[in-house]
């Protein structure tokens, strides 16, 4: 034993004061109260004294023990109070370590927030080729060669028989095929068709939606496409059906929702008409039907379909829809 | 379409001042009117002036020099009209003015003189047929006005976006029908007083039809002794109402016949008919035949053709002979009307390119009974023309085309498909408000004969659209089907192109979309081998451009034009992905196969220069930890990357590629750009990519997840460094050690690997760091050190590794 506690007690206070920070606050506390601490080694050493110095000893070891706890606490505080003072702080006006975040397309956006709504609604996805043969995309559509119809959709062709799919359309005789009703199928994709200029580029985005059921009516296509734009739009939004033709429904519709530039006022996005063309829909025309075998007495069919793109455009105000394909990162990362 | 409410007025009363409510209800049946514009829009800088000083020109003796008032100040006017006098009130046509002949005003030099505006005569201003002089207005107009407003021109011209299907509306009566079922007024139809009878047309000519499959109608009439000359002003106003230059007066009349009634019209140079006779056959074939616009075509077999005595005369239904057509000298005519078959005229105009009014409406369908009377319409104006001479008869060779059998429309069927509830009578009334001869055959059920025009209507769905149609689709009660509570999970391989999208752009990558199709060459910018399977390209056979003339084989071309495109705009730091298909070709007749793809690039730099550190450019290992972040997030384990064997990519630069394997199956690749692709693609700085083949991925995804315990026991860490060949892959020790599969081992990193001054040449030294932790208990040094220990020797042994001096 070659100091007495007292002097140990001392050393300590004097080695507290003298300390500047935190850290050394922390190593003086393990060296004299840890595991294998000064105060801990002298303490643990008391059995070697005579029996009759034992309990005086041992008391003022364990007082002098407590007393440095309590000035190593003191101490971290006072030294705490200190760093919080006005030399110790950071420019917290410098910019942050960013962690950059990268943006989804805006067609990826807009598809996901179309299929949302509608598998909301009971609606599965589904998707088919893109190459896809002029049986799928035209004829089991009703829509047979040399008929007027094919003018509606300028088409890329592979060979005679093989297109460059120009609707997603294409999906419901395929999925028809497969599946008894009822069925219910949204098909989102890319199209094609050869037509370039401000409002069309050759490849776009569809969404198709195909439900088959006993029972369906046109009241019923009014109510899930009401829902549809109400919530792609918004709860305001004034839409109208109005008829229109696609050789694979009857009667067909197009739907119109108010412009959503100038409110109905007429202007450049609607042509002055005041509407904006949004979906084409329709009862699923019996022939298609036919042409899968399904029996026309018992089911009825509701079919739709929109472009993304053009909603895009009108959900963010994109002029040009050439835009979306440049992929320039300054307009990638508005979104 | 064009139509202006002045022709509609012609046979429906029509309120000119709600032309936009009209405008809207033909929308609203189906009829989109894309646009309402007036027809004399082209006079808005037209205006009335006051002449106020005339004097001689001074280079031209027939000239004259005006000074005009036009109330905001007095503009200088040359003009040559011998009817002006001084204080005269008349139309000028300031600079900008389009007149209808389609010349546009300039303010100019006439004989070296200024001139800033045009003294226009009516038939300059498209108002009349006088062009002998200025036209005179009345003193008391007001100087300076628009001359539309003084004169009260006004005249609304829909264009109307017709759907395939209703060809009945391609004519002013098929929309002034529609309009009458509107207002529920009755259509007036324009009158001939012509008779059928007689036979004289017999004597002159007759009718041969030697393809009735393809022609099963052709009516004609004779008219002689004709002047050809303009045509009156009336005519000649109403084709210009629909945006139809004037001619002459029988082409005029021909082409108002076709505006007025939907069917096209023919007039031949009767004198130019050998044999003066008309035969209906198919082409010889190599047979050509030159068009009224002079082009020259090669015929076939399949094309109709109308023929006079020995030669072709008209290309059936599209366009008429140069050899044949009414010219100034003719004196007289024959006026086909007949019907062709649409899907012949449709072949025929597709294979020749030709498309004209007459063909639009052919292969949509003509009303096959409205023949004669448009024919009959045409023949009564000409025979109005002066001193001329309609022959008597007609000559009409008409094989039936189709009977047309009463339709059974059920009301229940059509009040479920609609969601409605109409009565019998309504829909009987609706029906019958377009012309369709509707009869009650039951309580339930209506038997209907459409109108001969309406080509469209073939069954029973037709007519109840034509119920929902004229009710108001918007009357109809909107309802929400029943659906059951079902629902399924979306494919696997589309939950996982959803998710690598978000993950991509967590790490900062940002998605693009390129066009599937591409330029061919980008396979040799890519240094494809003549075998890789990415040169089977699918073609397109009408691409707009050769840039976008093939289905793409691959990604990595559109992310490369896209960076291109993005450098030069002066972004030159890119983390760019894309998530797509590819398309690989097969035998012809097959489709494709389609594998979706998903590839990422990284150009520029890592970090930006900040106060916290400097720029850095992105290398191999940022590419390849994108990957390894990826796949880990997807728990797609067991991943090895290996050095891609030189050639097998061509467009990666050979050494600093990997393929990535788990166990032995290729998924994807890693590396960086080869330069000379990079030079190919016009680039100067190095860029980083890789590709996963995302059904590949989607396999190895697994199905459902098993959480483990998380360990009770705490962990030591053990660091080993040994030192091995140079060329020796790092990878190799690290399997080796999990291979050992000691329990013990939790973790294994690379922590350091390095080359230089105290290790020996062609060696590098690497280090390890191993976490040991047991499922049991908390681990003893000993225990530790011991499996350390074998690790570190298997490792020394296998590698022929010295440990570090």
């Amino acid at each position: 034993m070659t100091k007495t506690i007292e002097q140990i007690y001392e050393e300590a206070v004097k080695e507290i004061k003298s300390a500047t920070d935190s850290e050394s606050i922390k190593a003086l506390s393990i060296r004299y109260l840890g595991r294998k601490g000064i105060i801990t080694h002298f303490l643990r050493n008391i059995s070697n004294l005579p029996l009759e110095k034992r309990p005086e000893v041992g008391k003022r070891a364990n007082e002098v023990k407590k007393s440095l706890d309590k000035a190593f606490k003191q101490a971290l505080k006072r030294l705490e109070t200190k760093s919080l003072q006005k030399d110790y702080r950071i420019d917290v006006s410098l910019p942050g370590r960013t962690i950059q975040q990268g943006s989804l397309h805006p067609i990826t956006q807009i598809t996901w927030q179309i299929c949302e709504i509608l598998e909301k609604i009971g609606f599965d996805i589904a998707e088919g080729p893109e190459v896809e043969t002029d049986h799928y995309n035209f004829e089991a559509l009703n829509i047979p060669k040399n008929h007027p119809a094919r003018d509606m959709q300028d088409t890329f062709y592979v060979s005679d028989n093989i297109v460059l799919r120009t609707h997603t359309s294409s999906i419901q005789v395929r999925i028809m095929e497969k599946l008894t009703p009822p069925v219910r199928i949204i098909a989102p994709g890319k199209v094609y068709r050869c037509d370039s200029d401000l409002t069309h580029t050759p490849m776009f985005h569809q969404v198709e939606g195909l439900m088959v059921d006993e029972g369906l009516s046109f009241g019923d296509l009014k109510g899930i496409l009401t829902t549809f734009i109400h919530h792609i739009f918004d709860k305001k939004t004034a839409l109208r059906f109005r008829p229109s033709f696609f050789p694979f429904t009857e009667p067909s519709a197009e739907i119109d929702i108010l412009c959503v530039m100038c409110r109905g006022k007429g202007c450049r996005v609607c042509s002055h008409t005041g509407w904006l063309e949004i979906i084409g829909a329709g009862m699923v025309h019996p022939a298609v039907f036919e042409n899968v075998g399904y029996d026309t007495t018992r089911y009825t069919g509701l079919a739709f379909g929109m472009g993304v793109e053009r909603i895009a455009m009108l959900k963010y105000g994109i002029d040009d829809i050439r835009k979306f394909f440049e992929n320039d990162l300054r307009f990638l990362r508005q979104f | 379409m064009k139509v202006s409410l002045s022709w509609l007025n012609d046979y429906i009363p029509i309120d000119k001042e709600s032309y936009s409510s009209i405008a809207d209800s033909l929308t609203m049946v189906g009829l989109e009117v894309d646009s309402v514009t007036d027809r004399y829009d082209y006079l808005d800088s037209v205006v009335v002036g006051r002449i106020v000083n005339i004097k001689a020109h001074p280079n031209a003796e027939k000239l004259k020099i005006c000074d005009v008032d036009i109330g905001s100040r007095v503009i200088r006017v040359v003009c040559g009209a011998p009817n002006i006098y001084e204080d005269m009130v008349a139309s000028v046509a300031l600079p900008g003015t389009r007149f209808p002949e389609g010349s546009v005003l300039e303010k100019g030099r006439i004989r070296n003189e200024l001139s800033e505006g045009m003294l226009c005569s009516e038939a300059e201003l498209g108002l009349g047929s006088d062009c002998s002089g200025v036209m005179v207005l009345d003193q008391k107009q007001l100087i300076g006005n628009k001359l539309a407003k003084t004169l009260e021109l006004s005249d609304m011209v829909f264009e109307i976006d017709l759907t395939p299907n209703r060809p009945d509306c391609l004519s002013i009566i098929g929309i002034a029908r529609e309009i009458a079922a509107l207002q529920q007024t009755t259509i007036k139809y324009p009158e001939t007083s012509l008779s059928d009878s007689g036979d004289k047309i017999s004597d002159f000519t007759s009718i041969t039809i030697k393809a009735p499959d393809l022609c099963p109608r052709y009516s004609a009439r004779l008219v002689f002794d004709i002047n050809i000359a303009p045509s009156p002003f009336w005519l000649q106003d109403r084709l210009m109402s629909v945006g139809l230059r004037p001619i002459n007066n029988i082409v005029d009349i021909t082409n108002f016949v076709l505006m007025e009634t939907g069917q096209p019209l023919h007039a031949f140079d009767f004198d130019r008919l050998s044999d003066h006779r008309i035969v209906v056959r198919q082409a010889k074939k190599g047979e050509t035949f030159i068009t009224l616009d002079k082009k020259e075509h090669l015929l076939t077999p399949d094309m109709l053709m109308i023929c006079d005595g020995e030669k072709p005369v008209a290309l059936a239904g599209i366009m008429g002979g140069h050899n044949s057509e009414v010219t100034e000298s003719t004196t007289g005519v024959l006026i086909e009307s007949a019907y062709f078959t649409p899907v012949g005229i449709r072949k025929t105009s597709k294979k020749l390119g030709i498309s004209s009014e007459s063909s639009h409406r052919f292969e949509r369908g003509v009303d096959p009974e409205g023949i004669i009377t448009a024919l009959n319409r045409a023949a009564q104006l000409m025979s109005e023309l002066d001193g001329s001479n309609l022959i008597e008869g007609i000559i009409d060779k008409y094989s039936k085309i189709n009977n047309a059998e009463p339709i059974t429309l059920n009301i229940g069927h059509t009040n479920r498909l609609l969601g409605t509830g109409f009565d019998q009578d309504e829909i009987e009334n609706l029906l019958k408000s377009i012309e369709f001869n509707v009869k009650k055959t039951g309580n339930d059920e209506l038997a209907v004969v459409p109108p001969s025009f309406r080509v469209d209507i073939a069954r029973s769905v037709d007519l109840m659209e034509e119920i929902a149609r004229l009710s108001g689709y918007n009357n109809i009660p909107t309802t929400y089907p029943l659906i059951p509570a079902e629902a399924r999970q979306p494919e696997k391989q589309l939950r996982l192109r959803n998710w690598l999208k978000k993950i991509m752009t967590g790490f900062g990558f940002n998605e693009t979309i390129n066009y599937s199709f591409i330029n061919r060459l980008y396979c040799d910018s890519l240094r494809l081998e003549s075998a890789d399977q990415r040169r089977n390209m699918v073609d397109i056979l009408n691409p707009l451009t050769e840039e976008q003339a093939v289905m793409r084989t691959s990604l990595i071309p559109g992310l490369l034009e896209t960076i291109h495109r993005n450098i030069a705009q002066q972004t030159k730091s890119l983390r760019l992905f894309e998530v797509g298909k590819i398309y690989i070709g097969r035998e012809k007749d097959n489709l494709p196969e389609e594998i979706e793809m998903l590839a990422g690039i990284w150009t520029g730099s890592r970090t930006n220069a900040s106060w916290y550190s400097k720029e850095s450019g992105c290398d191999f290992f940022d590419i390849k930890g994108v990957v390894e972040g990826l796949l880990n997030r997807v728990k797609i384990d067991r991943i090895k990357f290996t050095c891609m064997p030189d050639n097998s990519c061509t467009y990666t630069r050979p050494g600093h590629t990997a393929q990535i394997l788990q166990e032995k199956k290729l998924i994807g690749l890693a590396g960086e750009i080869h330069p000379q692709v990079l030079r190919n693609f016009d680039l100067k700085q190095a860029a980083f990519i890789f590709e996963l083949d995302l059904k590949a991925m989607s396999d190895l995804i697994p199905e459902t997840i098993r959480s483990k315990p998380i360990p009770k026991f705490p962990s030591i860490s053990r660091d080993i460094t040994i030192i091995i060949d140079k060329d020796l892959e790092s990878s190799k020790p690290l399997e080796t050690i999990r291979k050992s599969g000691d329990e013990l081992i939790e973790n294994l990193y690379l922590l350091d690997v390095f080359e230089g001054n105290t290790i020996p040449q062609n060696k590098k030294s690497i280090s390890l760091r191993i976490t040991y932790r047991s499922k049991h208990k908390t681990l003893e040094d000993e225990e530790v050190n011991y499996t350390h220990k074998n690790i570190t020797d298997r490792l020394l042994k296998e590698f022929d590794a010295l440990l570090p001096t």
